[in-house]
C-alpha cells in the first residue's frame, strides 16, 4: 500500500474520533493523498496556499485554542523552510502541532536536489521540545498517527509517500519513545530508520550467509532516542552499523554516536548520504549512487565486525 | 462613554513602563510608548476578558506580534489585575515572568508567544480561524509594527485571512515610521500601506492620531462591524509621551533609561505611582 494512502486513512480515523484534530496543507494535498479530507471535513481540513511559514504559525495559533493541527507538506518545506516558525511559535511556545514531511532524503526522486532534505533531522533535532519519528511502512504509520495525536507536544514525522514493501506484521507494539527490534543477532547491530529498514533486513539475510549474525533495530523515534536499547544492543554485539536516508551528519548516525560515545564506544560504520546534496533519479539508482542499498550495509557490517576483532 | 479618564490612565501606564525599563537601565522604550493608548482602549473598552481567569474559553484575545512591546503590555495587564504590579520591576531579571518579548507560558494574560517578527500575526490568523470553527463569537486583535510589515509571512497570512473570511480579526499597524535601524521610508518603504491591505482583501481604517484614545475607540467600534478582516492603521509617534524617548527619535527602539531619566519622566508625567 502507498504510505500516503495510510496517511489519509489514519488522519481520517483520528479526525472522525476527535473533533479537535485539524489538517492543514500548503498546496500539496494531492501529492500527499489527503485532498479527500478537505471534502469530508471542510472546516477542519484546509489549504492555506503556498505559504509554509503562514501554515506553521496558523497551526500554532489553532493549537493555542485547543486544536491539534497536523501540517502536511514535503520534507524540505516542512523543516528548513520554516525552521524559525517551528523553533519559536511551535517548540518554544510549546504548541501541540504535528508536522508531517513527506519525500525525505533521496525519496524525492525526480524532484531532485532542491527537494531532497538531507538535513531535516539534524536541524530539528537540535531544537528543544520536539519529537522526531520516521515510520517504516504503512503498518507502523497507522500505529504512529493515533499515538502522536494523543501525545501532547510538537512532533515531526518524516515519511516516505509512495508504495513501499511492508516489513512489520502488525503484531508489534508501538511505543513513541521506544525502538523496535526486528531481528535478534549477536555479531553486529544495524540501527536503521525509514526506507533503510527494508535494506537492512535484506542485508541481515545476506550477512547470515557469510556467517555474520546481525541484530536489526528500527530506530523509528530518532528524538528522543531509545538510549537503553541502543546501549544494550551495542554491549551485546560490540559492532554497529547505522543506516539512514539522511546526511550522516546530524541524523541517526549522529544520535547513535552521541549515545555510544558517552556510554559504550564500539566500532561503528555508517550508511547514508555522505554530506552531499541530492539529484534527480529513481530510487534504485539513487540508492546505488549514494551507497544506500543492502550491499552497502553488508560491507559496512563486515568492516565493523573486522574492526571489532582488531581491538 | 468611557467610565475612566483615559488620558490619566495612559500617563499612569507610561510611568509604569519607564519604571520597568529603568530598573535594569535599558529596554524597548519607543515601541512600547507608541501603543499605550491602543492597549488602554482595547483592554478597558473592548476586550471581553476576565483577569481572574486569563485562559477562559471564548475570551477575546490580543496577539502583540511586535513582541518587543512587552513592557507596555505588562503594565496594562498589571493595571487590569492579571498579576501584582510589583512584578513589573522584575522585567528581564533572572527567572522573571516578564521577559523582554511576550511569552504566553510565563505571563498571565499573554495570548501568544511573540518576538520573531511576522509570526504573531500569522498565529492570530490561526486563532481567528479556530474561533470561527468553535463559533464562540470571540474577537481576535493583533498588533504589528510598520517595520514588521516587511516580513513576508505577514502577507501570506493576510491573503489567507481574507480568503477564509475572518471578519472576527481586527489588526493594528503601529505606523510610527521608525524601525530599529532608522526610518522605515529610508530602509524599505512599506507605502502605500493602506492600499496594500485593501488589495489583500481587508477593510482599512486610518487613524490620523494613533495616540488619541477617542480616535482609536471609534475605529475599533467601526471595525467590529466589518464583514472582512480589518486593519486599523494607527499613525503614532515612537516614544510618545516621554520627551527623552521621543527626542531620541531613530535611536529609541532600544535605549538606556538612567535613574535621572526616570526622575525626569516621572516629573513630566505627574502624580505618583
Amino acid at each position: 500500500m502507498e504510505m500516503r494512502k495510510a496517511l489519509c486513512t489514519g488522519l481520517d480515523d483520528i479526525m472522525s474520533k476527535n473533533s479537535k484534530v485539524v489538517v492543514i496543507n500548503a498546496d500539496l494535498s494531492r501529492p500527499n493523498g489527503i485532498s479527500s479530507l478537505e471534502e469530508k471535513y471542510p472546516e477542519r481540513s484546509f489549504n492555506v496556499g503556498i505559504a509554509e511559514q503562514s501554515m506553521a504559525c496558523i497551526a500554532a495559533g489553532m493549537s493555542s485554542y485547543g486544536f491539534i493541527p497536523f501540517i502536511v507538506t514535503f520534507t524540505p518545506f516542512a523543516t528548513r523552510r520554516i525552521c524559525d516558525q517551528i523553533s519559536v511559535s511551535i517548540c518554544y511556545a510549546d504548541q501541540n502541532v504535528k508536522i508531517i514531511g513527506t519525500d525525505p532524503g533521496i525519496s524525492a526522486e525526480l524532484n531532485g536536489g532542491t527537494h531532497m532534505s538531507v538535513e531535516d533531522i539534524g536541524v530539528l533535532r537540535s531544537i528543544p521540545n520536539i519529537t522526531i519519528i520516521e515510520p517504516v511502512d504503512t503498518v507502523q504509520l497507522s500505529k504512529v498517527l493515533p499515538k502522536v495525536s494523543d501525545y501532547k507536544g510538537p512532533v515531526y514525522i518524516r515519511m516516505f509517500r509512495k508504495e513501499i514493501e511492508t516489513v512489520l506484521n502488525g503484531s508489534e507494539e508501538f511505543n513513541i519513545f521506544g525502538s523496535l527490534k526486528l531481528k535478534e543477532g549477536h555479531d553486529v547491530t544495524i540501527f536503521c530508520s525509514g526506507i533503510m529498514v527494508q535494506e537492512s533486513m535484506l542485508a541481515a539475510k545476506s550477512l547470515s550467509k557469510i556467517g555474520i549474525d546481525a541484530e536489526v533495530i528500527n530506530i523509528h523515534t530518532i528524538k528522543p532516542i531509545d538510549r537503553t536499547s541502543v546501549i544494550d544492543s551495542a554491549k551485546k554485539t560490540c559492532a554497529v552499523v547505522t543506516a539512514e536516508n539522511h546526511n550522516i551528519i546530524g541524523g541517526l548516525r549522529s544520535a547513535i554516536c552521541e549515545v555510544l560515545m558517552e556510554e559504550f564506544p564500539v566500532p561503528l560504520r555508517s550508511v547514508g548520504i555522505k554530506d552531499t546534496f541530492g539529484q534527480v533519479g529513481k530510487l534504485p539508482w539513487l540508492k546505488q549512487t549514494y551507497g544506500m542499498n543492502s550491499d552497502h550495509i553488508v560491507n559496512a557490517a563486515v568492516e565493523a565486525v573486522k574492526a571489532k576483532k582488531l581491538r | 462613554m468611557h467610565m475612566i479618564d483615559f488620558k490619566d490612565k495612559c500617563r499612569q501606564i507610561r510611568k509604569m513602563i519607564i519604571q520597568e525599563i529603568a530598573e535594569l537601565g535599558a529596554g524597548h522604550v519607543g515601541g512600547s510608548l507608541s501603543i499605550v493608548e491602543l492597549l488602554v482602549v482595547l483592554y478597558n473598552n473592548h476586550m471581553r476578558i476576565d483577569p481572574a481567569s486569563p485562559k477562559k474559553e471564548g475570551r477575546d484575545r490580543l496577539i502583540v506580534s511586535k513582541g518587543h512591546s512587552g513592557p507596555a503590555v505588562y503594565a496594562v495587564l498589571a493595571d487590569m489585575g492579571y498579576f501584582d504590579k510589583s512584578w513589573l520591576l522584575t522585567l528581564n531579571k533572572p527567572n522573571t515572568r516578564l521577559p523582554s518579548h511576550c511569552d504566553m507560558n510565563k505571563t498571565p494574560g499573554i495570548d501568544m508567544t511573540t518576538g520573531s517578527l511576522g509570526q504573531g500575526f500569522s498565529c492570530a490568523v490561526g486563532i481567528a480561524k479556530a474561533s470561527k470553527i468553535c463559533k464562540d463569537g470571540a474577537t481576535i486583535y493583533t498588533i504589528i509594527g510598520d517595520g514588521e510589515s516587511q516580513e513576508g509571512q505577514i502577507w501570506e497570512s493576510a491573503m489567507f485571512a481574507s480568503h477564509t473570511g475572518l471578519d472576527n480579526l481586527i489588526a493594528f499597524t503601529d505606523l510610527n515610521g521608525l524601525q530599529l535601524d532608522g526610518k522605515v521610508d529610508n530602509i524599505c518603504s512599506i507605502e502605500p500601506i493602506d492600499e496594500k491591505w485593501r488589495a489583500f482583501g481587508w477593510n482599512v481604517i486610518n487613524v490620523i492620531n494613533g495616540n488619541s484614545c477617542d480616535e482609536i475607540d471609534n475605529a475599533i467600534i467601526k471595525a467590529k462591524k466589518s464583514s472582512k478582516p480589518c486593519m486599523i492603521i494607527l499613525h503614532t509617534v515612537k516614544g510618545y509621551g516621554v520627551s527623552f524617548a521621543k527626542n531620541a527619535g531613530e535611536s529609541n527602539h532600544s535605549m538606556p533609561v538612567s535613574k535621572d531619566m526616570l526622575k525626569q519622566a516621572m516629573q513630566e508625567l505627574g502624580g505618583s505611582v
